[in-house]
């Protein structure tokens, strides 16, 4: 008991943070409409996939702009396995993942040749292609109109338990399948934290900041590399799966090039190389869109003919802009700005002057 | 036979646009070692510009070299505002900024111009012509025209003049170049003008071939991708063989390969870039590159 009370006190104050983040995502649906937690499903989606991206663009210093093709095959696995072999679709979603997983593994084994800049147009050219190869083999992914996936029902014990909870009707399937994503990214996110914190992250740290002095300390860049292109396809397999899964359906344009773009805008925007980063970019990158649009048609002076425009064009431009700035003005993200500003509150109120000391701040990019 | 030589051909006008927009790659390759991925994106919005002059009831001949000119102070623009902030950083950050743009660009486009597919006239009569005895459109041969003339006019410019030896010396020694008295930071920008105004003669080339949409280059940039790293990514001339090599290799392969067919030509392009890269990454034309530990 004791000890208990030992290691609560002496928790930092970030696991406190942690729990409360966990706490808010696993109350929520019991709180807001079975609608409005399908749209945090694709938040936690999206948080999952650019965890994914991050430890190979932010740890292991890769870039990858064919996210959306890896998702795609995420999705596709689990959809044939569900429609044409009636597999039970939670296990779909690990096999899903272990697939894109192998697949991202064996893509980065060319990349280990490339530079970052042709790695960046190998990647590219995979996604504008990958639509018109699903397209292809027509009785297996059903060509354009793609495959349909019933709403998975959420088991008994499930349904009992949220009606208790909530005291009103039984659990939708949006809200079980917000659940199953919720328990996957709590999950990856522990793994993820798990990697970077121990060997494989120092690893592909040290790779990413100076690969010759890496390697000449004995650590195998090669394997390290591919390992981080494996990871992160494992993460946008299942991210993938989900993503088929909650929507219903998959198809070609499921994930089109603007796709990819967006999972890259969520690593950037979130912050490249922190933890806390994927779920800030996952937030960001689902309800940027949606609420910039929604500001400009409430606006009465803005003229609706402008607004409808903004309707189409509204998220790319948005993002467009929002990449370009945050790149220039601060290249670790919102994660990397709150705890630069967090870092100097905390030395302010310390009293311990920087420039008195010339102490240098600790690099935000290291977790 | 007759066949071929009209796939061929069409091949050709094909690998003219390509070359024109994988040698505005090149140039900004060559000014400071970054693939723009929002070339193609620039070349589609002036492309829009040239549309608007159009159906405005200017001539098609005097909208032409007003948009180049304008895409031209566009360019120039672009790396003053955009690129220049982030001149030194890391190649990540350079081709994020890029795709930045590329996203913003196009949204901007559906934004201004709507997303409804135009159709973008062009000078040249589709009707064809007798060569030696395969028949080929006004058209494509109009585009190979107008697509050699640019290429020899940025091949003088670069080659025979002062201001193009300035430009390669301020890409090849920054150091020596400003030492000399170069103002290497408006080279650079002059490196974005140029192939601004170069990749929108391919857009108004490519136009009339598909429709004007905001997407139109999205898959011509693959193209141009893939025709600049088969000539190697710092060679002019690379990039116009390659240009060329691509277009005539899709065509065929979209005519000849019956699993290729129409819409997996894309993927022969992807095939190309990533072999090249992996087996020849200096290209055709390149030079080897050596690096310092």
């Amino acid at each position: 008991m004791q000890l208990i009370q030992q290691r609560l006190r002496t928790a930092p104050p970030r696991y406190w943070l942690v729990l409360v983040v966990a706490m808010f995502f696993v109350g929520l649906p019991t709180v807001v409409s079975s609608f409005q937690s399908s749209e945090w499903t694709q938040v936690l989606i999206f948080a999952i996939v650019i965890m994914g991206l991050n430890i190979l663009v932010g740890y292991s210093g890769q870039i990858s702009l064919g996210h959306g093709a890896l998702m795609a095959v995420g999705a596709y696995t689990s959809a044939i396995l569900i429609h044409r072999y009636r597999v039970d679709y939670l296990v779909t979603i690990p096999i899903a993942g272990l697939l894109t997983g192998v697949v991202g593994f064996l893509l980065g084994i060319p990349a280990l040749r490339l530079s970052a800049l042709y790695l960046a147009l190998a990647t590219f050219a995979l996604a504008v292609v990958t639509p018109s190869l699903i397209k292809r083999p027509v009785e297996l992914t059903g060509g354009v109109q793609g495959i349909l996936i019933a709403a998975p029902d959420p088991p008994q014990f499930a349904k009992d338990a949220f009606a208790a909870i909530t005291g009103g009707p039984a659990m939708t399937s949006d809200q079980w399948m917000y659940y199953v994503s919720l328990f996957l990214a709590l999950l990856l996110f522990w793994f993820a934290w798990n990697i970077v914190r121990h060997r494989p992250g120092r690893a592909m740290r040290a790779i990413r900041d100076r690969e010759v002095a890496a390697a000449t300390f004995g650590i195998n860049v090669a394997a390290y590399k591919t390992m981080a292109f494996g990871i992160s396809a494992f993460y946008a397999g299942i991210a993938g799966a989900l993503y088929g899964l909650t929507s219903g359906f998959v198809s070609p344009d499921s994930f089109p090039l603007a796709l990819s773009f967006q999972l890259l805008v969520g690593t950037v925007i979130g912050g490249l190389g922190s933890i806390a980063g994927p779920l800030v970019g996952g937030i960001f990158t689902f309800w940027l869109p949606i609420i910039s649009s929604q500001f400009v048609s409430s606006q009465p002076w803005i003229p609706a003919q402008i607004a409808s425009a903004f309707q189409k064009a509204g998220p790319a431009v948005t993002y467009g802009a929002l990449l370009i700035v945050i790149m220039i003005f601060a290249p670790n993200g919102i994660v990397g700005l709150v705890f630069a500003g967090y870092v100097r509150l905390q030395a302010r109120l310390r009293g311990a002057g920087d420039r008195g000391t010339g102490q240098m701040p600790p690099d935000p990019q290291t977790v | 036979m007759q066949e071929l030589i009209q796939q061929v051909v069409s091949g050709l006008a094909n690998g003219g646009i390509f070359a024109s927009l994988a040698l505005a790659l090149v140039l900004i390759y060559n000014a400071m070692g970054l693939l723009n991925f929002a070339q193609g994106e620039m070349a589609m919005f002036a492309t829009f510009i040239a549309f608007t002059f159009i159906n405005h009831g200017v001539s098609y001949w005097f909208a032409l070299p007003l948009t180049v000119a304008i895409a031209f102070a566009g360019g120039v623009l672009i790396q003053r505002v955009v690129i220049r902030p982030v001149e030194r950083a890391p190649v990540l950050t350079l081709v994020i900024v890029t795709l930045g743009l590329a996203t913003l660009i196009n949204g901007a486009a559906g934004f201004f111009f709507g997303y409804v597919p135009r159709v973008f006239p062009s000078p040249f009569s589709v009707s064809t012509v007798n060569l030696l005895g395969a028949y080929v459109s006004y058209q494509d041969m109009g585009v190979i025209v107008v697509s050699g003339v640019v290429l020899v006019l940025i091949y003088l410019l670069l080659q025979r003049t002062t201001i193009g030896l300035t430009m390669r010396a301020a890409a090849h020694h920054r150091e020596a170049s400003r030492l000399l008295g170069v103002r290497v930071s408006w080279m650079l920008a002059l490196g974005w003008g140029l192939a601004s105004a170069v990749g929108t003669v391919s857009g108004i080339m490519v136009a009339p071939v598909l429709v004007l949409e905001p997407n139109l280059m999205q898959t011509i940039i693959i193209y141009a991708f893939a025709a600049a790293v088969l000539g190697g990514i710092e060679s002019p001339l690379g990039a116009v063989v390659g240009g060329l090599i691509v277009g005539v290799t899709v065509n065929l392969a979209g005519a000849y390969i019956p699993f290729v067919g129409g819409d997996l030509q894309l993927a022969v392009a992807l095939a190309i870039i990533v072999g090249v890269l992996v087996v020849k990454p200096n290209g055709l034309f390149g030079r080897p590159s050596v690096r310092n530990v």
